[in-house]
């Protein structure tokens, strides 16, 4: 079981990882600074396999690829959340992060409770042993995912 | 069944019709890396193992966010494009030039029917033109550096009919601000916009421009026009077969169609601290300032300037108010010092700064501290962008920016 951190709607960009980090050489030296403004303790607590739960709309504003990035780097296992914006999704997909549409599981947990994913099922358990369905990726998203990511995949390719 | 525009767009790219939910793997016309990115994407570029860039001459390096440099490290990412740029034979560097979105068609890269992909999410702004064009991730550029190609997902259409002439002091802004404000921060997520229409046909390209730019700030993929004359002879093409076969069909299918009335619009504010929370600039009025900021790839060009300047002739910004202008580009700065917008600015007490994104990264000069006001025509409000999260950002028009920095306090011009 993960510990779910729950966020509302339209969660920017800026707010997973604010533009005056950009200039850090490393997703490492980034990762400190992430949910910074909304959640300045969610760095130091947040655990390898735990997840990100949020409203509609997350990651919406910039194409900063660092989003996903340092969400991934801190070990966040998925993002479950209503709706994503595009690039985030797209970001997400292709550095080989799971991002999970479920229209149900935001307005059913709070933060701090725990949960598990089978991917492979498109199955979300709650710790009270409630399930949620999630849905599927389109197959050229799903492959890429499988390969651990964009860079794998274009190294297959080849 | 008839075709949206930016099925035509696509359609024609792939040499065949496409439909909404279609995957395509199109052939990049252009794509453009800017600073922030440049050093993420040269990496990625070298962990795939691709030892040349696909061709150089359709890549486009340019510094905008970090310049001039802030902070001691922001040079780093010249570096990085400097040296990318002399390893793989890339000529199309700006280092000083100005907005990445604004150089992209003003420097003659993207024309009508291309398609562009660059690393920043107002990649969207090309639309204006005619392209489709939206922003990615620089893993993804790295692959485009290598390969040439892409796949995307062919979306659905909203199609935003605007008729009539608007009221003095009602600017392209004010529309787009509206139709954020009617759709919502996420309404129009992985679907295109397509703007037509009386009012539209009007318009410059620059004030298109506005509205492609802020395109993504409901979610799209990308907001676009149809090509026209203006168009054209802003690209400095003619005017053929080829662009004016780029518009919607009458048939064409829409997932919404939103229908605007010119005459009824006022000029509106997004308040803080979302780019959907569209007011009547009346009702917030007398909101004190302490800022006003006029520029950025939304609202930084010629037209804007003048725009401002026609307010604030003969008068004088309050003493307690710092108005920072920042053109979008150095054509335009110098455009503006010709014709004297740049004199009016500055005689009424306005900073001008270099060309560039300035302020509205966060990165410029001007950033603002807790319980600090700013009124500026930029794209976004997040919370901390032009400072701390204490700070109240209110995005408006150029018309709306003007009379506010003369009151010191929110005020329609």
């Amino acid at each position: 079981m993960g510990k779910i951190f729950r966020f509302d709607k339209d969660v920017d960009t800026d707010q997973i990882i604010a533009s005056q980090y950009l200039l850090f050489p490393t997703i490492d030296e980034m990762k400190v600074h992430t949910f910074e403004s909304l959640n300045s303790e969610f760095a130091s607590t947040v655990k390898p396999g735990d997840f990100v739960v949020a409203d509609e709309n997350f990651g919406c504003g910039s194409s900063r690829e660092q989003a996903p990035s340092v969400l991934k780097a801190l070990g966040v296992k998925a993002v479950i959340a209503k709706s994503f914006a595009r690039i985030f999704y797209r970001n997400s997909i292709n550095i080989g992060m799971p991002v999970i549409v479920s229209k149900e599981l935001y307005d059913a947990v709070a933060d701090g409770d725990e949960m598990e994913l089978d991917l492979e099922k498109g199955l979300i358990t709650t710790s009270n042993g409630n399930t949620y369905s999630c849905t599927k990726l389109p197959a050229q998203m799903q492959a890429i995912l499988d390969q651990g990511g964009l860079i794998a995949s274009l190294n297959k390719e080849d | 069944m008839g075709h949206t525009l930016i099925e035509k767009i696509i359609g024609n790219k792939v040499g065949k019709e496409v439909k909404p939910g279609d995957i395509v793997t199109v052939d990049v016309d252009w794509c453009m890396i800017d600073d922030i990115m440049i050093p993420f994407a040269v990496q990625k570029f070298e962990e795939m193992g691709f030892t040349k860039v696909w061709d150089p001459d359709k890549v486009v390096l340019i510094y905008d966010h970090f310049l001039p440099a802030t902070q001691t490290d922001d040079s780093r990412h010249f570096r990085a494009g400097d040296e990318f740029a002399e390893k793989y034979g890339l000529k199309n560097v700006h280092r000083t030039d100005g907005i990445c979105h604004q150089l992209m068609t003003e420097a003659g890269y993207v024309k009508p029917g291309d398609i562009a992909f660059g690393t920043d999410s107002h990649t969207v702004t090309y639309g204006c033109v005619g392209a489709f064009s939206t922003g990615i991730g620089y893993t993804e550029m790295a692959g485009i550096l290598g390969t040439g190609k892409l796949w995307i997902k062919v979306p659905e259409s909203i199609k935003v009919v605007v008729d009539g002439k608007l009221p003095e002091n009602v600017t392209s802004k004010d529309v787009i601000l509206r139709v954020i404000g009617d759709l919502t921060a996420s309404g129009a997520t992985y679907q295109s916009i397509e703007f037509c229409g009386s009012t539209i046909d009007d318009m410059s390209v620059a004030a298109r421009m506005t509205m492609s730019n802020m395109a993504v700030e409901a979610g799209a993929k990308c907001g676009v026009f149809a090509p026209d004359e203006k168009t054209a002879e802003y690209c400095g093409i003619e005017y053929t077969d080829k662009e004016k076969s780029l518009r919607a069909d009458e048939d064409a299918v829409y997932t919404r169609v939103l229908t605007y009335k010119a005459e009824e619009l006022v000029p509106v504010m997004a308040c803080p601290s979302l780019v959907d929370n569209i007011k009547p600039v009346s009702e917030v009025k007398g909101t004190k300032v302490d800022q006003v900021f006029l520029g950025s790839c939304t609202n930084g060009r010629l037209e804007d300037l003048q725009k401002a300047a026609s307010i604030l002739k003969g008068k004088k910004v309050a003493p307690y108010v710092k108005m920072i202008v920042t053109p979008a580009s150095r054509k335009i700065y110098r455009e503006a010092l010709a014709d004297g917008t740049l004199e009016i600015l500055s005689d009424a007490g306005a900073i001008i700064t270099t060309p560039g994104c300035g302020l509205c990264c966060g990165r410029g000069g001007g950033i603002l501290s807790d319980g600090e006001a700013v009124v500026a025509t930029n794209n976004r409000n997040f919370l901390g962008r032009m400072g701390t999260s204490k700070v109240q950002i209110y995005l408006a028009s150029p018309a709306t920016a003007a009379a506010t920095a003369i009151a010191g306090e929110i005020t329609e011009a």
